[in-house]
């Protein structure tokens, strides 16, 4: 008999397969691959926002010590590739496609965001090819920039793309506008609330880096590099930049460490390494510093919205309008034109009953970085919206904020749930898991707390947001339908060898997950093989079946429920071939956790038995079936899946500087089933920390000409371990209903819910101030001047 | 970072020869000039590596004062018992620079010669009064900070130890900038023989003396009397991180701290 002791199945806190290598530093990142005779390259960036290029002199670099070659954007030209491709084609209001500019690999007529790649510098060493880059000569025209979706919308703003009228990439929208109006027509109370979701730059904590190689004898290509979804970038850069056949390139997304979206997408210089290594014959590499992250990693959000919510008598939700213009950067990132439509405008129900919705969204050029998703996606800047409007109806209308929420959560039997705005949500239990949050954070305490912390000078205030969010999008026909130019399903494939260990083969990719882990307690649960002797394979396109990657909190809903897949097959086949070996009717046998059984007898087969005889089939029903214990699924989901759920954020400030410090913090998440607490406990927390650095620390700031201003750590406020306080984090399960494993997806919860419960907790604790708003993040400037000002307010 | 030359001369006479080079740059702790040589803001011809000048090392007790030698790092004045006894407030400020690693790598010496307006060491020099001792010569606190990254100091000459007077009660109090935890207003009162002191950094371009608190101090030490001192705006820092109105707010209320930490 197969035990499996301790308990590694589905539920249990297995530790963490791949910290073995990572606490000692023995993972493999891209940088870490070095070749025979590699060559390291080094990106000329622009310096400007907005420029003509008159010309660029490359005569001096070029005889520089060490140096092999100096490209630029003119000789990609040459060679007729094509440009970075944009994975979602959104559609304006009348029905015509959204503005698509070109996207040059190296600019070549125009740099159109500081940081523009220009040029590449190709030496023997990093500081050869540095120092050959600093000897490009770039005769630049400097233009007016637009560095503002204000700048850029202005009559006579500076024209960023040629064709593009007004900076405006699309005008779309949803919903029912005729019915909503309406709604307000008829509405006792209307709130309305300015919003802006602050732009971030995501900061992995490795930066991103690529190695391209080029084998002569085979006309292979092969990129290592910082990728989410490997089979992706081969995908676009393989047919739409470079022009090499699929089967002629190889994709390889080694250790990568961290991504939170930010490596999702095709980047210029992953285009780069690898034309170059062609051209040269010869292994190139790029590794970012730190600088040049901040100046050409997609950045996130950077929304600004006017919102509107009308309520009966009651504080009964009749109807949402939103506004919303949403900054792309200066070109299109891979997905950045679905984040403010399909995952931010249909989010916009909420945990709510609200029965129309209409959302308008711009998304407008500018000279900045393009902006594409990072860490939840549009969901957190629909929940921001949201969950602060609730917040400021509940004042206006004097009900209680918990009350208002209660009155308007869809309830436990109304699933499933068709919301205005297209989704339909498969199951959730708000209540629930607000009921469960309340009492972990001791709301009903929180007034003694709050006169305790007056008492030391302290303004102490407490919010909470009742958040929804959709992961694991799909499927494909759907999202194809709305603009996707790509299917959204996962693969999956169980390798069994001959003595019973497992390989799995998956499309998705661990930069920081634990997929190692969670995936093979799958494995462990469904087929009874220890964790110890389940491994998992990634991140390679030469060794992986084509999957879509990590993104969205999809690998285990996605992911998972391919292997799931996979794993029926496994077993649907290991039945037919016990049958045989125990001489019984296939019909007859059961399986559970590795053995299969004839059902009411004692007889029994081990899956190593079965594995033996697949392989080794001198015994075998050779004639009904193929040898070998190998099933590969790929699984496109039903629908979305929907977690949800409520974070409680309790701030104290000090009036004297405006600093807001965390004191506390509270979540229940029912992200489905879960299958490893201590993974789910570390992504929430995670997630939370980001969201914690949205809402009181992080801001990318341009000035007026499109320099970056929080261009490095000095200025741009990542989160620290002393700025965040406790976190308590518990689940409250409903399963999800339409993938094999009744699970919703983690990793964005905590990015999501709680930046507007942090602000809903800051206002609150202002309350004696007037505040009735403000934006993120909240530095201590900010909020000693709203304190300054509020002081005066009351003086005069 | 660009090719430079290397030196690591054994006393202070070679390292001021070396430094004859005006390209030439002398080295400590790092913390200030390795980063810029990496992001290839600074380009010199020669580092010139005082880590191995003994006498440059050490913290004593001479007299009224606590002498604490230019290669002396944070974490040592941090936990030196003679600074701890002599001058808590001292030893305070060193524990609450940058972080760890700072800390343990940071040098005292290279911090008062980079004299960057965010630093921390600046306040507590002009605070106390100290006295600079340079390899040719000895300058008071109040000739030695000029402006922004600069002071007294002559191209090739090397600060070789500083000399706290010690006073009678002395605080440090600041707010950090969030982002870099370097200082965003900072304030460091000491009663001492000489009088009240009460010095400003991070807020300016430069650390600088706060006369109307030290006045207030002088007739009243006690937290009620920098309450009601105002520090103009005028000259002060803004940026992204702060107006110029809020960090003359926050000398008031950090001078509040540091008298209330001196006791």
């Amino acid at each position: 008999m197969n035990v499996v002791a301790p308990f590694e199945g589905i539920g249990a806190s297995v530790r963490r397969k791949e910290d073995f290598r990572f606490l000692q530093g023995r993972g493999a990142y891209t940088d870490d691959f070095n070749r025979q005779g590699q060559l390291h390259a080094w990106i000329v960036r622009s310096p400007h926002a907005h420029a003509r290029i008159r010309g660029v002199d490359t005569a001096a670099a070029a005889k520089m010590p060490g140096v092999v070659a100096v490209f630029t954007g003119a000789d990609m030209a040459k060679d007729a590739l094509g440009g970075l491709p944009c994975g979602w084609q959104i559609h304006n209001k009348d029905g015509s496609p959204m503005a698509e500019p070109p996207h040059p690999v190296m600019a070549a007529e125009k740099v159109r965001h500081v940081g523009d790649p220009v040029a590449v510098a190709i030496a023997a060493t990093r500081e050869q090819a540095r120092d050959a880059a600093e000897a490009v000569i770039v005769d630049y025209e400097v233009l007016p920039a637009a560095a503002t979706m204000e700048a850029a919308l202005k009559p006579g703003a500076p024209v960023i793309h040629d064709g593009v009228a007004n900076n405006l990439c699309y005008d779309w929208h949803i919903g029912d506008k005729a019915v909503l109006d309406q709604a307000f027509a008829g509405a006792a109370k209307v709130v309305s609330l300015d919003l802006v979701n602050n732009r971030l730059i995501p900061n992995a904590m490795e930066p991103r880096a690529a190695l391209g190689e080029f084998d002569r004898t085979t006309g292979e290509y092969t990129l290592h590099t910082t990728s989410q979804n490997p089979h992706v970038i081969r995908l676009l850069m393989g047919a739409n930049v470079l022009h090499i056949p699929e089967s002629k390139l190889r994709v390889v997304a080694p250790d990568v460490g961290g991504g939170f979206g930010s490596k999702i997408y095709h980047y210029a210089e992953e285009a780069i390494v690898t034309w170059s290594a062609g051209k040269l014959a010869r292994p190139v590499k790029w590794t970012a510093d730190r600088t040049e992250s901040f100046m050409s990693d997609a950045h996130g959000r950077d929304h600004v919205s006017k919102a509107e919510l009308a309520l009966d008598a009651n504080g009964k939700i009749l109807g949402l309008r939103v506004h919303t213009y949403a900054n792309m950067g200066a070109y299109l990132s891979t997905f950045a034109p679905c984040v403010p439509t399909y995952l931010y405008a249909t989010l916009l129900a909420g945990t709510y009953t609200t029965p129309v919705i209409y959302c308008e969204v711009k998304a407008v050029f500018t000279n900045t970085v393009p902006v594409d998703a990072y860490r939840g996606a549009g969901r957190p800047e629909a929940t921001f919206l949201l969950e602060r409007l609730m917040d400021v109806a509940a004042k206006e209308t004097g009900i209680d904020r918990i009350e208002l929420r209660r009155r308007n959560f869809i309830q436990p039997d109304q699933f499933p749930y068709q919301t205005p705005v297209a989704l339909q949500y498969d199951s959730g239990n708000y209540q629930a898991t607000l009921d469960q949050a309340l009492a972990a954070a001791d709301w009903a305490g929180f007034e003694a707390r709050r006169a305790e912390a007056a008492r030391q000078g302290k303004l102490r205030g407490i919010g909470c947001s009742t958040y929804l969010e959709a992961c694991g999008i799909a499927p494909s026909a759907v999202v194809g339908s709305l603009g996707a130019r790509a299917g959204l399903y996962e693969v999956g494939t169980i390798r069994v060898h001959p003595t019973g260990s497992v390989t799995v083969l998956t499309g998705a990719h661990s930069h920081g997950q634990g997929h190692e882990t969670t995936f093979a307690q799958l494995v462990a649960d469904k087929l009874g093989v220890p964790v110890s002797q389940v491994d998992i394979v990634h991140g390679d396109t030469a060794k992986v079946p084509f999957g879509m990657g990590t993104y969205g909190s999809r690998s285990l809903a996605v992911g998972g429920s391919a292997m799931m897949k996979a794993m029926d097959k496994i077993i649907a086949k290991g039945k037919r071939i016990a049958a045989h070996l125990m001489e019984a009717s296939v019909d007859d046998i059961e399986f559970d956790r590795g053995t299969f059984r004839v059902a009411g007898t004692d007889k029994t087969k081990a899956l190593v038995d079965i594995s033996v005889a697949a392989y080794v089939p001198h015994n075998y029903p050779i004639d009904e079936l193929e040898p070998g214990l190998e099933e590969t699924a790929f699984y496109d989901p039903k629908n979305f899946t929907y977690p949800g759920g409520c974070h409680i954020a309790e701030v104290e400030i000090d009036p004297d500087t405006g600093k807001v410090s965390m004191v506390n913090f509270t979540a229940v998440d029912d992200v489905g089933r879960v299958i490893n607490p201590m993974i789910v406990e570390g992504q929430v927390q995670g997630g939370i920390a980001q969201g914690i650095g949205q809402a009181l620390l992080e801001t990318c700031i341009y000035d007026a000409d499109g320099q970056l201003l929080s261009g490095s750590m000095m200025d741009y406020t990542m989160p620290r371990a002393d700025d965040l306080p406790p976190v308590g984090v518990a689940t409250h399960t409903t399963l999800c209903t339409h993938n094999p494993l009744g699970v919703k997806g983690c990793g964005e919860v905590g990015a999501i819910g709680s930046p507007p419960a942090v602000i809903n907790a800051v206002v609150d604790a202002l309350r004696d101030y007037g505040v009735r708003t403000l934006d993120m993040p909240a530095t201590p400037a900010k909020i000693w001047q709203i304190i300054n000002g509020g002081r005066r307010q009351a003086a005069e | 970072m660009y090719d430079f030359a290397y030196h690591k001369p054994a006393t202070v006479a070679d390292a001021v020869k070396l430094l004859a080079d005006p390209d030439a740059k002398a080295i400590s702790g790092g913390h200030t000039l390795l980063p810029a040589l990496k992001h290839r803001l600074n380009k010199p011809s020669a580092l010139v590596d005082l880590s191995g000048i003994a006498e440059l090392k050490g913290i004593r007790k001479v007299g009224n004062a606590i002498v604490i030698g230019a290669l002396t790092r944070h974490v040592e004045v941090a936990t030196s018992a003679e600074v701890k006894a002599a001058i808590p407030a001292l030893a305070y400020m060193a524990d609450h620079i940058g972080d760890v690693q700072v800390r343990n790598r940071g040098t005292m010496g290279g911090s008062v010669s980079n004299n960057d307006p965010a630093a921390d060491y600046p306040a507590a020099v002009l605070g106390l009064g100290a006295t600079i001792h340079t390899s040719s010569r000895k300058i008071a606190a109040d000739d030695f900070f000029l402006g922004m990254f600069t002071t007294a100091l002559e191209p090739s000459e090397i600060l070789t130890a500083i000399e706290f007077p010690i006073p009678e009660k002395a605080g440090y109090a600041k707010m950090k900038n969030p982002a870099s935890r370097y200082v965003m207003a900072g304030v460091f009162v000491a009663k001492t023989a000489g009088g009240v002191r009460v010095a400003v950094n991070g807020a300016g371009p430069c650390v600088f003396r706060q006369a109307d608190m030290e006045a207030a101090l002088a007739a009243n030490w006690s937290v009620d009397a920098v309450a009601g001192v105002k520090q103009a705006a005028d000259d002060l820092n803004s940026d992204i991180h702060g107006s110029a109105e809020y960090r003359a707010h926050l000398v008031t209320v950090m001078a509040k701290r540091a008298v209330a930490a001196a006791g």
